[in-house]
């Protein structure tokens, strides 16, 4: 299926609400050689969850429950925006008319312009529907 | 059996036996021992009131505090050239405790530890690692001699470096293990991590646990995950060290009654209660010439039961310990053992059970209670509205069996401390 590979491995990592736990986990990728690429913090009451798309997900996944940590995959994409004002009204309303729902989403700003991520209760639908509107999505391999 | 002549002696003649044993021991103390005398005395009792088994409630009772008091041996009934051994409990309150041993202590000590691994289905050809600590601690030796006297192989491992245990579990076919029930589940983690299947990688069938509180949701959970059976231990370091186990049934402790004599009281009024109900474990050793103990008010709660049980043996049983008297906390006035906290969270599969700790504190005049408990890596989902909705969960499962509210906060697995002692699970910051 020509959607699969916009579909991106985001981890997710469970993270009590105390000083020095991103610390923690931020210190373990970068001994692993491991590059941050995006990333989120959710909190509730009490405790955490950092979602981040890095570079070598297989690899952060081991080395984070080698350490303890408690690490899923999510699986994610990657919406390319335009950085001006609209930008983000013209990928959620594609979604809003498709009656996907966003459970989550970030973004951030790069060289190559601005990237918004999203979580979405059904992926391929979602990755289908942008691509029809004339959107643009990045590849997985740019984050594995 | 061990000994069938006493395990399976009818009631009523063990009832005698014990009621020969019991005159003795209050003839012997209230004319040696200075502090029994004067004991006696104060309660207005003479050996001569003592016509019945039932006449045991006019004796006093007698206190870990008296054992402080008299630090380290100025009770004792032995001199320092009959004892053979010294025992030290852990100083948790205040002075450490010291417990001589005459050699016919330790012989009834390794009897009563005989019968019990019998009865727990051990015997010649099985090899028993003992991973309770040696030393000071009654565990290690207590159980090392009894499987000895049993014909079983022992390997005295102690305490500690999990890997190697679980490596020499599977080179020497292990079939028995005695240690704390939480070490059972973090040696039952390590084996699993190593890449080692306890019921399939190696021999092992038994285990006899103890020396802290369990449950039988927690039995459960290891016969499942390990493929073998588990027994409840008990015993105390004033009694000797553990010396009963539960019988191949699993239902209660046999308390030999040639050895110990258990009766169950009301805490707050010091009268007995009947078997089936709650109260503190209060215990007579009728056989023990270092350190004698009539009515020791060992602080444990649990019940009794009289009947014979299905196993043929007629000693009366205790259940499983409830808690400890002294470690029930009162929150918000509502009493609190941490055993229903963590029976409560056995039954809740997205978090683990054995792990968990309470903190109590007070916020102006009001008591909190926090409970901190490592949710299961399958159970971990992305989504927030998950994690709150176990947490929302276990919430509500506590507030239904503790009576009263607690807040819950939800840990990574493996961060919250294991012990291989005693497991502190409780740590009250209230200042009053």
């Amino acid at each position: 299926m020509a959607e699969k590979k916009y579909i991106i491995k985001q981890i997710s990592i469970f993270s009590e609400n105390k000083p020095g736990r991103l610390a923690a986990i931020a210190h373990a990728l970068e001994e692993a050689g491991i590059n941050i690429l995006a990333f989120s913090i959710a909190e509730a009451n009490g405790f955490g969850v950092v979602r981040a798309l890095v570079n070598k997900p297989d690899a952060a996944y081991e080395t984070l429950t080698k350490l303890g940590f408690m690490v899923s995959f999510t699986d994610v994409i990657a919406v390319a925006m335009r950085d001006e004002p609209g930008g983000l009204f013209d990928i959620a309303r594609i979604l809003g008319e498709a009656g996907i729902n966003i459970e989550y989403s970030y973004a951030y700003s790069g060289k190559e312009g601005a990237v918004l991520i999203l979580r979405v209760d059904k992926v391929e639908e979602g990755i289908r529907k942008v691509l029809e509107a004339g959107g643009k999505l990045l590849g997985a391999e740019l984050f594995a | 059996m061990w000994d069938p002549r006493i395990e399976e002696m009818p009631p009523e003649d063990l009832k005698r036996l014990q009621y020969r044993q019991l005159k003795m021991l209050v003839y012997r103390l209230y004319s040696f021992s200075a502090f029994y005398h004067e004991r006696m005395r104060e309660a207005g009792v003479h050996p001569d009131d003592v016509k019945s088994l039932a006449d045991i409630a006019k004796l006093p009772f007698m206190y870990k505090s008296d054992l402080r008091d008299n630090y380290p041996d100025r009770i004792f009934t032995a001199s320092q050239d009959e004892l053979v051994r010294y025992h030290v409990s852990s100083g948790t309150t205040g002075k450490p405790t010291v417990v001589g041993y005459t050699a016919n202590d330790l012989e009834a000590w390794t009897v009563s530890v005989a019968r019990s691994l019998t009865a727990c289905g051990l015997g010649e050809g099985d090899v028993m690692q003992v991973s309770y600590g040696y030393g000071l601690f009654t565990g290690g030796l207590g159980l090392h001699y009894g499987a000895e006297r049993i014909g079983a192989t022992v390997l005295p491992i102690g305490t500690g470096n999990t890997e190697r245990q679980i490596e020499l579990m599977q080179d020497l076919h292990v079939t028995a293990i005695a240690c704390t029930p939480s070490y059972l589940v973090h040696l039952g983690e390590t084996a699993e991590k190593m890449g080692v299947s306890i019921k399939n990688d190696t021999n092992l069938r038994v285990g006899v646990l103890g020396a802290e509180p369990w449950s039988e949701r927690m039995r459960t959970q290891l016969q499942d995950s390990l493929g073998i059976r588990v027994f409840d231990i008990y015993g105390t370091s004033e009694l000797s060290g553990p010396m009963f186990t539960e019988c191949t049934e699993q239902h209660g402790i046999h308390i030999w009654g040639d050895i110990a004599y258990p009766e169950i009281i009301d805490p707050e009024t010091g009268e007995q209660l009947p078997p089936g109900e709650k109260g503190e474990l209060v215990m007579t050793v009728l056989k023990k010439e270092a350190l004698p103990m009539i009515r020791y008010r060992v602080g444990d709660v649990t019940m009794l039961d009289d009947t014979v049980c299905a196993c043929g043996r007629t000693s009366p049983r205790i259940m499983r310990i409830q808690g400890r008297v002294d470690d029930m906390l009162i929150v918000r006035g509502i009493n609190v053992f941490p055993s229903q906290v963590e029976h409560t969270l056995m039954g809740i599969p997205e978090v683990l059970g054995s792990a968990f700790q309470i903190e109590v504190d007070r916020r102006g005049a009001l008591d909190s209670m926090l409970v901190r408990v490592e949710m299961s890596r399958d159970a971990f989902s992305d989504k927030i509205t998950d994690l709150m909705k176990v947490k929302a969960k276990v919430t509500h499962d506590l507030r239904n069996s503790l009576n009263v509210a607690a807040d819950v906060e939800l840990v990574a697995p493996g961060t919250l401390p294991r012990f291989e002692g005693k497991a502190k699970r409780v740590i009250d910051r209230r200042v009053y």
